[in-house]
């Protein structure tokens, strides 16, 4: 710890800057100067698939985070936030991060494919300019790998992935080889990626290099209509089903690996996109109090109502959407504020539950 | 050197410490404490993770405020705000020989204003009374006093010390700046409920209380300043206290547009918008505080009356 982050993280500092903390002075000094937030600063903006015409535009964004940054372990995924320009409005959302894992402080790269409905990868692999300051969380997630160098295993490993999903899968194979894992390693990688078009395929000359190395790494890459199939799995790799496997992709290439792995498979860790659920009616559904783990089918009334109704004693205040005391978060689905009729399917969004009625499936963290 | 090569930009220091205050205190703590902010996803703006620079915990003020008082507003043995249980603003609070002090209370909470914005949760006057016990405070009792060490920490001790030997300067200039914001704040807030012509209701008059009169209680319940921008500004828009509390959460700068509209919704229906400058609502607030520290003349008029305008009873 250097006397600079010392003297930030003082207790004395914090005392002079009360209420509002160190961070709030020292960003208006320099972005990139925090004590407890993490912020980052693009560096670097390299286009993945610049022939690509079947699917959107990926861009690698390189960020220099800031001394506050803890590092990563590979598989890890991270929360964006962007100020998007002419919304005065910030936008949080969750990438992967594609680099091998990182020690506090250590740049970053996040892969991004620029989804046509989402405003935060749109702007960041179309419109984000090196210079341009990012607000960042720690690193979280469990899809992570036991295996490093420090920590090796003799275990076969298979790691399967679809579309963007190659990203943490990406971070773990960087890793293992960065750390030192080679042919002599004697443990088998098998990497088995889905795209939809060659000219799709991100990290295509990388995966090349790591196909042809000596590394015990053996690249599959499939094309276009070729989906996963147990069989062809299975002639990979007979005893898949005893294999630690990591899987990342779209909810329905993780189904296919599901259904060949067993319900319930210890060996198998996944993560998986969900497509954004859009309203489907109005009162149709189930509604869900994940905290509570209470779910219920959707009644149509507010979701402070439909949490009573379950038993559930929410706090809440004026009951009209006036005192904010009964905000929660909202972590899918639609809802519909009853007093002006405005729906919004944002993922993790704070909505007051006294006046928000979910339209269709709907989870809410209470 | 003697002090008072300091004293000019002291003077100026303070102003300026003053002005910073106020502006944090009305325009950004009450706002963004409000949510009117929240939907910008900034977690810095955000109501459940600001808290303001003064002696009243953040926390504890959002529920006094946010709820008992924008639900409950000039509902007489509801709203805690009518006198801030020390004070007699209505006529229809029952007079005691204790509010012949009203004036000296009024100016005492007007210097004092933060503190007795903290000191508002605890009921100190209903524990007084026997309503309320003293245990229901123990935790209210300790977030305010956490609170009041930071502040006071930062205020009266820390910040003097970085300056050494001006200590006591500094000391009295950071007093000053929290004595000027009181004042202030007080005044506007005063003139946002109490000048004449605000009604006050009954709780029985709001049982099963539709939407539709709520907001009417809230136009009834509350009164403009009318001025220029820097005055909308110092007043974190509770000039336009009426707005406020028919929208208490959009963002407070967007009353003065709002308020066009508003006014001319009560001309066409005949109901009363309540503003007037500062120096007239100013007078008709004090008028107020000193007159009812005295038993009201005679009974009201008109015994059915939703909304007592107590001044021109008194007046007759």
């Amino acid at each position: 710890m250097t006397l600079t982050t010392k003297l930030l993280g003082s207790k004395t500092l914090a005392a002079l800057t009360a209420p509002h903390g160190v961070d709030r002075y020292l960003e208006m000094f320099n972005p990139m100067w925090a004590a407890t937030e993490v912020r980052a600063r693009v560096v670097d903006i390299r286009r993945e698939n610049p022939e690509a015409t079947g699917s959107a535009p990926v861009a690698t964004l390189t960020l220099q985070p800031t001394s506050t940054w803890r590092g990563h372990r590979a598989g890890q995924y991270v929360q964006v936030g962007v100020d998007i320009p002419g919304t005065a409005r910030r936008f949080t959302r969750c990438f992967s991060i594609s680099s091998a894992a990182s020690l506090p402080g250590e740049r970053i790269t996040l892969t991004i494919r620029a989804n046509d409905e989402g405003q935060v990868s749109k702007f960041l692999v179309s419109e984000a300019k090196v210079g341009q300051m990012l607000h960042l969380s720690q690193a979280d997630g469990d899809f992570t790998l036991h295996e490093s160098a420090a920590t090796p295993t003799n275990n076969h490993l298979v790691m399967i992935s679809g579309g963007s999903g190659i990203t943490p899968v990406m971070a773990q194979i960087r890793t293992l080889l960065r750390d030192g894992y080679d042919g002599r390693a004697n443990r088998k990688i098998t990497f088995l990626h889905f795209a939809r078009s060659e000219a799709d395929q991100i990290f295509a000359d990388e995966l090349a290099q790591i196909a042809e190395a000596d590394n015990h790494i053996d690249v599959h890459l499939r094309y276009g209509d070729q989906t996963f199939s147990e069989f062809e799995l299975r002639r990979l790799v007979p005893d898949f089903r005893n294999t630690d496997t990591w899987a990342c992709g779209p909810g329905g290439l993780i189904d296919l690996v599901r259904d060949a792995y067993g319900e319930e498979n210890p060996r198998l860790r996944v993560e998986f996109f969900k497509p954004p659920t859009i309203a489907a009616g109005n009162a149709e559904g189930e509604v869900s109090f994940t905290r509570a783990g209470e779910t219920a089918e959707n009644t149509g009334a507010t979701l402070l109502e439909q949490a009573e109704a379950l038993g559930l004693k929410p706090e809440f205040g004026c009951r009209m959407g006036i005192c904010f005391s009964c905000v929660k978060t909202k972590t899918d689905g639609t809802v519909r504020n009853v007093l002006t009729g405005e729906e919004s399917s944002l993922p993790d969004e704070e909505v007051r539950i006294c006046v928000s009625a979910p339209v269709g499936s709907c989870s809410v963290d209470l | 050197m003697p002090c008072s090569t300091f004293r000019r930009p002291g003077r100026l220091a303070v102003a300026a410490l003053s002005v910073s205050k106020i502006l944090e205190n009305m325009e950004i703590g009450h706002n963004v404490m409000h949510g009117q902010y929240d939907w910008m996803g900034d977690p810095k703006l955000n109501s459940r993770i600001y808290d303001w620079d003064n002696v009243c915990p953040g926390e504890q003020w959002k529920y006094s405020h946010n709820y008992i008082h924008h639900t409950f507003t000039n509902i007489l043995g509801k709203d805690r705000d009518i006198g801030y249980g020390i004070l007699r603003m209505d006529e229809d609070q029952k007079w005691h020989p204790y509010y012949l002090g009203n004036p000296v209370y009024a100016f005492l909470l007007m210097i004092f204003f933060e503190w007795g914005v903290a000191m508002h949760d605890l009921e100190v006057e209903n524990i007084v009374k026997g309503t309320r016990k003293m245990e229901e405070n123990a935790q209210l009792h300790r977030g305010i006093m956490a609170k009041v060490k930071r502040q006071a920490l930062k205020d009266y001790l820390l910040f003097p010390a970085l300056t050494g030997p001006l200590f006591p300067l500094t000391f009295a200039g950071n007093a000053a700046a929290n004595l000027v914001r009181n004042v202030w704040a007080f005044n506007i807030i005063f003139c946002g409920h109490f000048p004449a012509g605000v009604a006050t209701f009954t709780e029985e008059e709001c049982e099963n209380e539709s939407r539709g009169h709520w907001y009417y209680r809230q136009l009834l319940g509350s009164a403009n300043i009318t001025g220029g921008k820097l005055l909308h500004l110092m007043s974190g828009n509770l000039s336009h206290q009426i707005e406020h509390h028919l929208f208490p959460d959009i963002p407070a700068r967007r009353y003065p547009e709002l308020a066009v509209e508003v006014k001319q919704m009560c001309e066409k229906y005949g109901i009363e918008y309540n503003t007037g400058t500062l120096g007239k609502q100013l007078f008709s607030v004090a008028k107020k505080i000193v007159r009812l520290s005295l038993p009201n003349g005679k009974p009201k008029t008109s015994p059915d009356a939703t909304a007592s305008t107590a001044d021109e009873t008194a007046a007759a």
